[in-house]
Formats: C-alpha cells, sequence, structure tokens
C-alpha cells in the first residue's frame, strides 16, 4: 500500500516519484492542446505549415531580394527556412507554454500533479508542430535539389539542445508568470526581437568576426548555425564556440528553471 | 479494519494577507528596490513582511480517520474547510503540522475539473480521468460503465461546450464516480444538478463507503451529510469545534445555526420593520425541532411605523428537494386590511406532512396589489424534522432512506388486490 506524507517543507524524491506516476498526462495534455488549437479551424493542421511557410517568403524577400544578404551560393528560402525551424520552435513554446500554468489555472487550483506536467505537455505539443513543418524543409531541399551530407547525423543532437532551450526557457516564463504577470508583455517582446537579433533571416557568417563570440552569447545564434550546418552541410563552416556557449546555456538554463520551478510550485496554488 | 488511513498532527495553514496592497508583488517593484540598494532590499523586504498581516486559515488541527469511515465536515463559509481539503489533496503545502495518508487518495473538489469545452465528451472522459490520476488502460476499462452512469450516449461525440449543464455535470461526476481510491475527498459537488443526479451521487458514494472504503466530505447539505456520514467534524475558525457522532454533530450545529440566524428586516419606503421570526411548536414553545404531524406556527414581530395597506404575506415551506407548500395571501385573498404600530402576526401550518429532513421557511412580503415588493422570498428561519418513522407505521425496507427521498407526504390508502387497503400518513400517533 502506497505512504503518503504531506508536510511543510516537501521531498524531492516524492516529487520525481510522482511526475513518473503521472507519465500518462503529459501526453493527454499534449494531445488536449493539440486537439483544441485547430478545431473550428478551416485549414487545420495546415496551418503549421502556412505559418512558416508565409514568414519563409517575408524573410526571403526582406533580407534576400531587398537587403540582398550573402547566400554563400545556396537557394536563400532555404537558407532561411533551416533557420526558422528552430526558431519558431523555440518561440511558440515561449509565447505559449509561457502560459501555461496561468491558463491552466483551474486545474492547479482544484487537483494535484506535478505542475512540471503542464509546462512540459505544452512543450511537446510545440514540438509537435516543429515536426509537422519539417516536412516542408524535405521537400524544399527536393525542390532545390539539395542532397544532405552526412553532417545531418549531428542534427538531432542540435534538435535536442532547441528542445533544452525551448524547455528551459519556458520553465522559467511559465514560473515567473504565475507571480509577475509582467512577463505577458516581455514575452511577445522578446520573440519580436529575437527574430532580428538571431539569424534566422540571415546567416551569422554576416557578424564581424571580432563580434562573433559576443553574438554567440544569443544562444539561438549556435542553435541556427547548427541546423544549417547539418541540413545543407557543403559550403558551411561552423563556429564551434558558439554551439559550446550554446550547449552550456542551455544547460544552465534547465538546472536554474527546475530549481526556481520547484521553489516557486509550492505556493502556486495560493497565488495564481 | 480500524487501522488508521489519515493521521494528521498539528497541521496549521497561513495565508498572508495583505501582501498585494503592499505592492510588492509585481516585477517592477521587485527591480526597482533591487536596483536602487542591492543590499537593502533585503531589509525592505523583510520589513514589508512584518506588516503584512498573518492568517491562519487552520491551526493546530489533530485527527485520525481510520479506515472505512465516512466523515461529514462541516462549518460555516471561511470556517477552514476548503483549506483542509486542499492540503489533503496535496493543492498546495501546510504550513506547519503533517498529514500521513496511507493508500491511494482521489480528491473531487470540483466537478468537471480540467473539462476542455472545445472537446467531445469522449475526449473530454479520457482527459478528466487522467487528469484524476486513472491511467489510461483503467479509463479504457471502465469508459462504457462511464458512459452509462452519465447517460449521455448520444452527446459522446458533440463537444461538451453545446451540452446543458445538467449533461455536463452527469458526465463530469460519472467519470470522477469511477475512480477507486482508498480515501476519498469531496467538496461540495452536488449543489450542482437536479435532485435526482444528486441522488444518484450520494446512492454511488454510499456504494462506495459500504465497500470499506473511507470518505471525506464536505458538503452544506446536511441530509446528506446525515444519511451518508458516521462521523462529524465541524469546524470553527480553523480548529476543530466539535468531532464525534454525526447525528450529534450536526444537531448542535443545527441549532447553532439557527441561533445565530435571527432574521430582521426594515425596509424604510415602507416603513415597515420585521424585528423577529420566531418558530413554534402547538404547545407555544419556541423551537427548531418538529416531530412529523407536528403544527409549526410561523411568528412574525413587525412595527409598522407607516400604516401599511393590503399587505400581501407569503409564507413557505422549502426543503431539500425544493419548495413543499406556502401559505399565500396573493392566492387566498386573506390579506389584513393594514398593518400598523407594533404587532404580530402568525401562520400556522396544521400537521406537518413531512418527513424527517432540514428545512427552510421564506417569507416575502408584498403590497398595492402584491405589484410592489418590501421583502424578498427569501429564508427567514430554519428547522429539522426529527422523529422515527416506525411510530407512524412505517416499516419497509429503505424506510431509513426516507431522508433523502420527497419531503412531502399527502395521507395515502393501498388498496390491495387482496381487498384489504391499508392508509398511511404522517398524522401524530395517538398514545
Amino acid at each position: 500500500m502506497t505512504q503518503l506524507v504531506i508536510e511543510a517543507g516537501n521531498t524531492e524524491l516524492q516529487y520525481w516519484r510522482d511526475l513518473w506516476r503521472y507519465r500518462e498526462l503529459f501526453y493527454f495534455l499534449a494531445w488536449r492542446d493539440l486537439l483544441v488549437r485547430y478545431k473550428q479551424t478551416v485549414v487545420g493542421v495546415g496551418w503549421s505549415i502556412i505559418r512558416p511557410l508565409l514568414t519563409m517568403l517575408v524573410l526571403t524577400i526582406v533580407f534576400g531580394k531587398l537587403g540582398k544578404m550573402p547566400s554563400g551560393g545556396r537557394p536563400y528560402p532555404l537558407l532561411v527556412f533551416c533557420g526558422m525551424l528552430p526558431w519558431q520552435f523555440f518561440s511558440t513554446a515561449l509565447s505559449e507554454s509561457g502560459n501555461s500554468l496561468v491558463t491552466n489555472s483551474a486545474l492547479i487550483s482544484k487537483v494535484y500533479f506535478p505542475r512540471l506536467v503542464i509546462t512540459v505537455s505544452s512543450v511537446i505539443t510545440s514540438f509537435v508542430d516543429f515536426l509537422i513543418s519539417s516536412v516542408f524543409i524535405v521537400a524544399l531541399m527536393i525542390w532545390y535539389h539539395q542532397a544532405p551530407t552526412t553532417k545531418v547525423l549531428f542534427l538531432p543532437g542540435f534538435v535536442l539542445l532547441v528542445f533544452g532551450a525551448s524547455f528551459g526557457a519556458t520553465v522559467w516564463i511559465s514560473a515567473l508568470m504565475v507571480q509577475y504577470r509582467d512577463f505577458r508583455f516581455i514575452v511577445p517582446f522578446v520573440v519580436q526581437f529575437g527574430l532580428y537579433i538571431s539569424p534566422v533571416g540571415f546567416e551569422s557568417a554576416v557578424v564581424p568576426q571580432r563580434f562573433r563570440l559576443l553574438y554567440s552569447l544569443n544562444p539561438m545564434v549556435g542553435i541556427i548555425d547548427g541546423f544549417r550546418w547539418s541540413l545543407l552541410g557543403a559550403r558551411s563552416i561552423i563556429y564551434w564556440p558558439g554551439i559550446a556557449i550554446a550547449a552550456a546555456e542551455v544547460f544552465v538554463l534547465i538546472v536554474s528553471g527546475i530549481w526556481y520551478f520547484r521553489k516557486t510550485e509550492q505556493i502556486f496554488a495560493d497565488v495564481i | 479494519m480500524n487501522k488508521p488511513v489519515i493521521t494528521i498532527e498539528n497541521l496549521g495553514k497561513c495565508y498572508t494577507v495583505g501582501q498585494r496592497r503592499n505592492g510588492n508583488e509585481g516585477l517592477r517593484h521587485s527591480i526597482e528596490a533591487a536596483m536602487r540598494s542591492p543590499l537593502g532590499w533585503l531589509k525592505t523586504h523583510r520589513q514589508n513582511k512584518s506588516r503584512q498581516v498573518d492568517f491562519w486559515a487552520l491551526k493546530d488541527v489533530s485527527l485520525e480517520i481510520k479506515q472505512g469511515d465516512v466523515v461529514g465536515v462541516i462549518g460555516r463559509n471561511g470556517a477552514g474547510k476548503s483549506t483542509l481539503l486542499k492540503l489533503l489533496s496535496r493543492i498546495t503545502v501546510p504550513t506547519e503540522g503533517r498529514i500521513r495518508i496511507d493508500g491511494r487518495i482521489a480528491s473531487l473538489l470540483e466537478v468537471g475539473t480540467g473539462f476542455h469545452q472545445e472537446l467531445t465528451g469522449r475526449e473530454n472522459i479520457f482527459l478528466n480521468g487522467a487528469i484524476l490520476g486513472m491511467s489510461r488502460a483503467e479509463i479504457i476499462r471502465k469508459f462504457d460503465e462511464i458512459v452509462e452512469f452519465s447517460g449521455i450516449e448520444e452527446f459522446l461525440d458533440t463537444p461538451v461546450k453545446r451540452y446543458s449543464s445538467g449533461m455536463y455535470v452527469r458526465l463530469a461526476f460519472a467519470v470522477a464516480a469511477h475512480l477507486e481510491p482508498d480515501v476519498l475527498i469531496v467538496d461540495e459537488v452536488l449543489a450542482v444538478g437536479d435532485a435526482a443526479f444528486q441522488k444518484k451521487c450520494l446512492g454511488k458514494m454510499g456504494d462506495f463507503a459500504q465497500s470499506g472504503r473511507t470518505i471525506l466530505f464536505v458538503s452544506h447539505n446536511m441530509e446528506a451529510i446525515r444519511t451518508l456520514c458516521q462521523r462529524g467534524i465541524w469546524l470553527k475558525g480553523g480548529r476543530i469545534y466539535r468531532d464525534g457522532a454525526a447525528d450529534d454533530v450536526l444537531e448542535d450545529y443545527f441549532n447553532d445555526t439557527a441561533n445565530e440566524l435571527a432574521f430582521s428586516f426594515a425596509n424604510r419606503d415602507h416603513g415597515l420593520m420585521i424585528q423577529k421570526v420566531i418558530l413554534k411548536n402547538a404547545r407555544g414553545d419556541e423551537t427548531s425541532q418538529f416531530r412529523p404531524g407536528e403544527d409549526l406556527i410561523v411568528e412574525i414581530t413587525y412595527d409598522a411605523q407607516k400604516p401599511l395597506a393590503d399587505p400581501y404575506i407569503v409564507v413557505g415551506v422549502q426543503g431539500i428537494n425544493g419548495s413543499c407548500f406556502a401559505a399565500n395571501m396573493l392566492l387566498d385573498g386573506h390579506q389584513p386590511q393594514a398593518m400598523e404600530g407594533s404587532g404580530r402576526l402568525a401562520c400556522r401550518f396544521k400537521s406537518l406532512p413531512l418527513f424527517p429532513q432540514s428545512y427552510s421557511v421564506k417569507m416575502s412580503i408584498r403590497t398595492n396589489n402584491g405589484h410592489d415588493m418590501i421583502l424578498n422570498y427569501q429564508d427567514v428561519a430554519y428547522f429539522s424534522v426529527v422523529g422515527d418513522l416506525a411510530e407512524y407505521g412505517y416499516k419497509g425496507e429503505f424506510v431509513s432512506r426516507a431522508s433523502r427521498s420527497t419531503s412531502v407526504v399527502v395521507p395515502y390508502e393501498w388498496c390491495l388486490p387482496d381487498g384489504t387497503s391499508v392508509s398511511v400518513s404522517l398524522a401524530l400517533p395517538c398514545k
């Protein structure tokens, strides 16, 4: 028979055990969000293709045609889409999952389960969108006759990295949002700026070499570079210090995020 | 069988009140304070804390609940009932003390927690089940049973936002009713839904209790607690005020409430003051307990500073299943010509045809041919009917459930196939 002790100051072990016990809930909440997202829409799941497609067109025209940014001899739309794939994932995770605890406040104040489930499953929802739009990049590569090189084997590593970045940032923001609703205004701002200061519409090679290290402090720089390098291979040169910085930052983000989340989780139901 | 499943020791929960007013919850304040003086921030933070008022929603609560106990928790709003349930169901953590629970626990603080408006009934069964802690396999296994209990087969694939509120509640309760925990915690969930459904829910909880599992039940429905629970816990001001046999605790609680609700009312426009409304039995004693078949006298003491012409008074009795009967001057036309100065008015309901349950007395006052409302129809007094139905000739197998049946019994007569006839009534037995 299971025994449960509830007292002031929670035991860490119990929490992780519960997280495992509620593992099916990750699936159910993500499933709910996916089901709900495209209910009563005509285009349905097509939106997860149309949205990045339109953004790709705009960015190609602005940066490629008007800005005449260098593409290293590769088709500009492909270049943009490789950058957009991780960026869209990160930004939707931030703007949608960041709100996840607040939108699920009815659950939080009425039933117990590890709150981390809400945040994680909402990141998973964004990840599914990411997977769907990845299909489009395959089509795009066939269209431009770009065969992947062996470097594509590194891709899962970068996917893991962007997942980690999204997860870490989301855990922080969703927990902060419970107490400080200010983040409802901060997040859209970050997402809007991020699109321009991250190398989404252009290659990070256009940044002068001496600023490269500084530029790489934005973890999305390393991640987007990594996506381009592993997908487009051939003439891409990778800047490894940037990747290392990104990986280190993601690690710190996740660990500190979970720490903060756990620390504030106990009062979620009281302040939400 | 008598092993304690829930052990609570010195449990306390403290909320800090006034935090928001001090404005230190906003991000801007936190950052600003930290920017101004990084060291001083810690200091002011502590000062702010000392200015806040601590409010103990629950304090020094210790109890032990044994396996198979069905415990009703009662108390006024703000007495700490919900806090206790929230602590037990781990929604919030205690400030001090500890709780030990042996076995799987499930709590039902709200019907339909996690239901999503856009999803269909079928989808919501899965979602809600998972949120309440059921595994997927478990939900699939019980799916048909849940659907049958809810009685909404035809609408299984309709989004719940198109459900009537009754259907919604039925489906939600059906899912929750099929949780199979060792300990079930139930909050005021039965306040919703129609009477028939409430009965079904109570029945389900009764079955649950009979299978030797433990229930902790919070309700304002005294009858539900009376029928379901053996033990009652009365919370007052965050502490346990009384703990004992459900019937005793309920009776004390009921009298306490009846005493505290001394109804009075004043309407300046019409210069009418109702000083008190008291209930008396046939002997003229003031009481809040009546036996079936006794007379109920509702006595109203008023002071009409201005003469009030043609006051239409309605006095009614309402039970757990709704309105029972009423004396209505708008219908019978026996209104006084005027009410002037201080005086008394009474309505005597003869030989109450009521089952042992809880009731409230409602009253309204109108004037101007019933067009002007002076007092809205509302509760003015409470009473309970108590008595052993066996004395009235009731001997059915389920007589113990009379407290859940309809409230009013008009005298009736069975004419049986063998030519005999039996009459049944709640008239006071002759002694």
